[in-house]
């Protein structure tokens, strides 16, 4: 229940973001003031498909993504017009860390850190699951590859992740992924 | 050259010490502007104008969209010319619009703009433009800034004094500059003109929910020009007042000719009245041939029509419906005030300007104080109907728009400037200059029974020594002036496409929140449409080969085509099955001798393409998507004629397999 209600705090913050944004200037003489920084994330629209983030916020299920995203200062490059793999761990999937890996790395020192993990969780490209072979290598944003494994139609990302579920998203696709993908060290 | 320079600044900085900073500035473009015009004219960043200015494109035939006070420009809508940028008129489903009795015509002149309007003030749904050339009027649609109708004016030439509109958008007028020889034989001599060449003034219906036009009734004229037009308001709102010159008729060297007369006319027409008379069946049928075209917006198509009749009311058969009131010298502008009792004329050649009352217009006419009568229509007395006249004003008067204080605003061709005034009392409250040469003028809401006031902008014809030059021809130019106090203050100048005329500005809170973002695939009916990858297919039908194509971040389905052959017609219907705002795709395919493609998220549009050599021929989008766009590509390969290449589709599989 927690975690659900920062989930819609998170959304409302997005909104009131959007709220603020490009305001319309009833008086020209003060249209300087203070315009409110905002990326793609914070457009106003009712109307079109929702984008990955957009999606991912009204999950209740990831929530600890959504934070970190945040966290990670990659929801406005998410909400561009990508087109953009996904593959977004549910909550459950990162309570399977060691105890304390989550709080650990939404320290604001170890946002380089996190922002390495989020960027191997999303390609550039649309890559569909009828499209994915067996042993296909993806390159992820961060620069490192991940591997897939294909057994009787079913997805395994490195051999330790399954998708579970896809989702078409406006600027791409998200694929619900039961455990969190580590980069190979270095 | 060094010490060149030095000596220059040495001069310069001497120079600066003499003269003071006046001397420093570029010539003839700062003066009159105020410390504060840059703080008045800044919008920032990420933040919005206050009003929409909707503006003619003149001869390019385009209708353009800026911001105010800003003077950015948002979009150049297509209207009566074909548009690379839009796909306006080169793709299959657009080409209807440009049609006409005529057959398809690819460019003409819009120069006036109206915004419809409900009780006398905008509603933000629709502008009208005019066609000059090829005389129609075209209805744009503000939820989605297209031209959605274009409806032909038949027995019409030069459809100028068009499309001003009634205080409830009941009609909007086309009235036609050149009289021109009406009926069944047109094939007569020019200097038969007394005899044989008539005018009319054409009301064309607006439906008033879906906006869908309609050609009501014509009013049979004498063999006059009429130039511009403004419907009444308030207490005249069933009136209409149609400014008219050439009352010599002449049909040779006009700028000699047109010029004998003190007066020419505005002629007043009782719309109401009208309207009253062609339900009664006063009119007579007409055969005629005009061009009649809609845009389908869940097919993503437009059609076009050819009508054959319209109903044409004569004066001599519908007693109390027209009147002439003289005005001196070639009327231009006819405007009507905020309150509907004072319409004021602008004689070109005049050196006053006339305004006439409504209510002694209407006293003149129930005491029949008429001066004879010209071709059969009675002449009202100067003097009956006039207010008063405002003296030397300014030189060339042209236009007027108000403000809604009491306070008329017009533009002086001649003299380079527009002139304030007061109504009432016809007293010049003050003057700008114009840089150079102004022709119409805007005040936000200034033809509406309630301006929104706080600017003027001045769209000029001259715009030498204003702007870096660019050769031969310069930028078209329009210039914002603040009329918040009681002096006109310039507070910028800013580029316009060619050729700026009339132009409406009206607040984007009446127009912004009804703006449409998307076309929703689930109301995209047009018949060849690829509603998801999976409905995406290539068909033979004989010689015509049907690409049902779709397009989404960053592919298309099919992109692998084969078995097309010479002598082929080959269809690309291509939906874009994005739905995001803003989010076009392009198509374009190697030799294709006629267009690209544009299509908008939820759209399908076509492109027709004859391949006239074998080979493989790559395709691709031409709208920069997203951040596959370079990826964005596909083949298609023609074959001989007597080719048996199978008809084969495929992307991301690679197939076919079978016929390498």
């Amino acid at each position: 229940m927690k975690k659900i209600t920062f989930s819609l705090l998170f959304a409302a913050g997005i909104f009131l973001i959007s709220c603020g944004d490009a305001s319309q200037s009833s008086d020209s003489a003060g249209s300087a003031e203070q315009v409110v920084a905002g990326g793609q994330e914070a457009v106003q629209d009712d109307e079109s498909q929702k984008d990955v983030v957009k999606i991912a916020v009204g999950s209740p299920d990831h929530t600890t993504l959504v934070a970190a995203l945040k966290q990670a200062e990659l929801v406005t490059a998410l909400s561009n017009a990508g087109p953009f793999t996904v593959f977004a761990p549910v909550n459950a999937a990162f309570d399977q860390l060691p105890k304390g890996t989550v709080e650990g790395l939404m320290q604001d020192d170890k946002k380089a850190d996190l922002q390495n993990i989020l960027q191997y969780h999303v390609a550039v490209a649309v890559y569909k699951v009828e499209n994915m072979k067996d042993g296909q290598m993806i390159g992820q944003a961060n620069g490192d590859n991940i591997t897939l494994t294909v057994k009787d139609g079913k997805v395994k990302v490195n051999g330790t992740a399954n998708i579970v579920a896809s989702i078409q998203a406006s600027n791409g696709i998200i694929h619900v992924i039961d455990a969190v993908l580590l980069p190979p060290a270095k | 050259m060094k010490k060149f320079k030095q000596l220059a600044w040495l001069f310069a900085v001497v120079a600066f010490g003499l003269f003071g900073q006046q001397s420093c500035k570029p010539k003839g473009g700062s003066s009159g502007v105020g410390a504060d015009a840059a703080a008045k004219a800044y919008v920032a960043p990420g933040t919005y104008d206050e009003f929409y200015n909707f503006v003619s494109g003149g001869f390019s035939g385009q209708m353009s969209v800026y911001g105010l006070p800003s003077g950015r420009l948002f979009r150049v809508i297509p209207v009566f010319s074909v548009d690379a940028e839009k796909g306006w008129g080169y793709s299959e489903e657009s080409k209807p619009m440009l049609n006409t009795s005529h057959g398809f015509v690819p460019w003409d002149d819009l120069h006036h703009v109206a915004l419809s309007v409900t009780k006398g003030e905008h509603d933000g749904r629709w502008a009208f433009g005019n066609a000059n050339n090829t005389p129609r009027i075209a209805r744009v649609d503000l939820q989605t800034f297209r031209t959605a109708e274009i409806i032909e004016i038949p027995n019409s030439a030069g459809n100028h004094s068009s499309p001003f509109i009634t205080e409830n958008s009941e009609y909007v007028v086309a009235g036609t500059r050149f009289s021109v020889p009406i009926g069944d034989n047109t094939d007569v001599p020019i200097n038969t003109y007394k005899e044989n060449f008539k005018g009319t003034v054409s009301f064309i219906g607006v439906d008033p929910t879906s906006g869908e036009m309609n050609l009501s009734f014509q009013i049979l004229a004498p063999g006059i020009n009429f130039d511009l037009a403004r419907a009444g308001k308030g207490k005249s709102a069933g009136w209409f007042f149609f400014s008219c010159y050439n009352s010599e008729k002449a049909n040779t060297l006009l700028e000699v000719n047109a010029s004998q007369k003190d007066k020419d006319f505005i002629m007043a027409v009782n719309w109401k009245k009208a309207e009253e008379y062609a339900k009664a069946g006063k009119g007579m049928k007409k055969k005629v041939r005009y061009a009649h075209n809609k845009f389908n917006e869940s097919t993503h198509t437009a059609t076009s029509v050819i009508k054959e009749e319209v109903l044409v009311l004569d004066p001599k058969d519908c007693p109390d419906m027209v009147y002439f009131m003289p005005c001196p010298k070639s009327p231009h502008g006819c405007d009507t005030d905020p309150t509907g009792e004072y319409i004021v004329g602008s004689g070109k050649l005049a050196a006053v300007i006339p305004v006439f009352s409504f209510t002694k217009i209407q006293e003149a006419i129930a005491a029949k104080n008429f001066d004879g009568e010209y071709d059969g229509i009675p002449v009202l007395k100067y003097d009956a109907v006039l207010h008063g006249e405002v003296q030397k004003p300014g030189l060339g008067p042209l236009h007027t728009e108000f403000d809604g204080k009491g306070n008329a605003y017009t533009s002086f061709f001649v003299s380079s400037e527009i002139v304030k005034w007061n109504i009432q009392e016809l007293k010049v409250l003050d003057r700008v200059p114009t840089y150079y040469s102004i022709g119409h003028l805007c005040v936000p809401g200034g033809p509406t029974s309630k301006p929104h006031g706080k600017y003027v902008v001045a769209y000029n014809k001259i715009t030498k020594d204003r702007y870096l030059p660019t050769g031969p021809e310069l930028t078209q130019s329009a210039q914002i002036y603040d009329i918040s106090g009681e002096k006109m203050k310039l507070i910028l100048d800013f580029p316009t496409i060619g050729e700026p005329h009339y132009a409406e500005a009206i607040p984007a809170s009446l127009v912004m929140p009804k703006s449409k973002k998307i076309y929703k695939l689930e109301e995209n009916k047009h018949p060849y449409a690829a509603l998801g990858e999976g409905k995406a297919k290539v068909e033979r039908k004989g010689k015509e080969v049907h690409v049902y194509m779709s397009s989404i971040r960053s592919h298309f389905t099919p992109d692998n085509i084969e078995g097309v052959k010479l002598g082929d017609v080959v269809y690309f219907h291509v939906t874009n099955l994005e739905q995001d705002w803003d989010v076009p795709h392009g198509f374009a395919v190697k030799g294709a001798n006629n267009a690209e493609l544009l299509i908008l998220p939820g759209e399908t549009q076509t492109l027709v393409w004859k391949p006239e050599k074998t080979g493989v021929y790559p395709m691709y989008c031409t709208d920069f998507c997203s951040a596959l766009h370079q990826e964005m590509q596909g083949y298609i390969r023609v074959s001989p004629a007597g080719s048996n290449v199978p008809l084969t589709f495929s992307t991301g599989t690679n197939l076919p397999t079978d016929n390498k």
